[in-house]
């Protein structure tokens, strides 16, 4: 019988490594791509997700089931993604100063610098189509909690109510986070969406 | 259902997440309205534009690197963890106590049995005694026999184990 993830977590608790063991295979694949669409740096976004099990681990003894553990397990890795990305904006406000920066009204966030996109190797570069780049390029561009807001509700196929406490916010607040977000998308990838709606 | 509504359940409806209900007020809107059926469409495509973007796999050292980290956390134990101690020494431990207490209770002083065994027995005979110890006390306390000399006796007694 497939023990729940509050169930191994629970026996984490009681002293049961093995448990921990389960629950890192079943979240390290994708924590690491949440946490890579987040940040765009692979190093970086592995670093966070083991950022992100040892916290669990920190956790284990004041773990108490009041919520479904990927609620609490994606607002510990959306919250040290957002943090990382802020420090990380700083360190490229430090390169190019004179780079554009406009805010994000309603979110209160800066929106991301236009940054090239870095490639660990030509390999890479090489590998990736335009259309995932351009996809790429779109997701990247919508303010952090926009972004975050698709990626759980895309990706984790978490529901409203969790991706709402995941953000600290209303559930129609977040529905109207996302449709934005959509909307956004939408007129990014225009000469895509073009085609595929037809 | 307004426009204004339908961009409210749009992301629902296109994910199937809506009640039976709402979906069938969507589809009534749908039907009767061209523009909202295009926004539809357009977030259907990119939903699955989203669909296309690949999974990476973490780097084979990732799982090392986590075991090593929560390795070299130090180890947390509640205030009374020590107080516990492995089952082998609470047996032998257990064992121990026995035995001192078994040694303790055969090698006491035996201590010799009471003439009779119940206090209403031992009540009814220290009644009995009463006059005997209360002519005792009138002996021991009597002024008179005090004045005579104990050697005196001492030697009468002599005198007569030697005849």
């Amino acid at each position: 019988m497939v023990r729940t993830d509050v169930q191994l977590m629970l026996d984490v608790k009681a002293g049961d490594e093995a448990s921990f063991e389960l629950l890192l295979q079943r979240y390290r694949t994708p924590l690491v791509n949440f946490l890579f669409r987040m940040v765009r740096n692979r190093e970086q976004a592995e670093d966070l997700a083991q950022e992100v099990f040892l916290r669990v681990y920190r956790a284990r003894e004041d773990y108490v089931p009041s919520a479904k553990f990927t609620t609490w397990l994606f607002r510990i890795a959306t919250n040290l993604a957002l943090n990382s990305m802020r420090d990380t904006r700083y360190q490229k406000l430090e390169v190019s100063m004179d780079a554009p920066v406009s805010m994000d009204a309603e979110d209160g966030d800066e929106r991301p610098l236009d940054v090239p996109e870095k490639h660990p190797n030509i390999e890479q570069h090489l590998v990736e189509n335009v259309r995932v780049k351009m996809i790429r390029h779109a997701i990247d561009k919508l303010p952090e909690k926009q972004r975050a807001a698709v990626l759980l509700h895309k990706y984790e196929e978490l529901d409203y109510a969790e991706i709402a406490k995941i953000l600290s916010c209303s559930e129609s607040a977040l529905k109207s986070l996302l449709f934005r977000a959509y909307e956004s998308l939408r007129v990014e990838l225009a000469p895509l969406v073009a085609r595929q709606a037809r | 259902m307004s426009c204004g509504k339908m961009e409210s359940r749009i992301l629902g409806y296109v994910d199937g997440r809506l009640k039976e209900s709402e979906r069938l007020d969507a589809e009534k809107h749908l039907a009767a309205c061209a523009a909202c059926r295009l926004r539809v469409n357009e977030f259907r495509a990119v939903s699955g534009l989203l669909d296309e973007l690949p999974l990476i796999e973490p780097s084979p050292a990732f799982d090392a690197r986590v075991h090593a980290l929560v390795a070299a956390e130090p180890v947390k134990q509640s205030w009374w963890a020590w107080m516990r101690i492995p089952p082998r020494v609470a047996f032998v431990a257990s064992l121990l106590l026995l035995a001192t207490v078994c040694l303790g209770y055969y090698s006491r002083p035996q201590v010799a049995p009471l003439p009779w065994s119940n206090p209403m027995e031992a009540d009814a005979q220290m009644i009995q005694d009463l006059p005997v110890l209360e002519d005792h006390d009138v002996l021991s306390n009597f002024e008179p026999l005090k004045d005579l000399p104990g050697k005196a006796d001492d030697d009468s007694d002599n005198t007569q184990q030697q005849m």
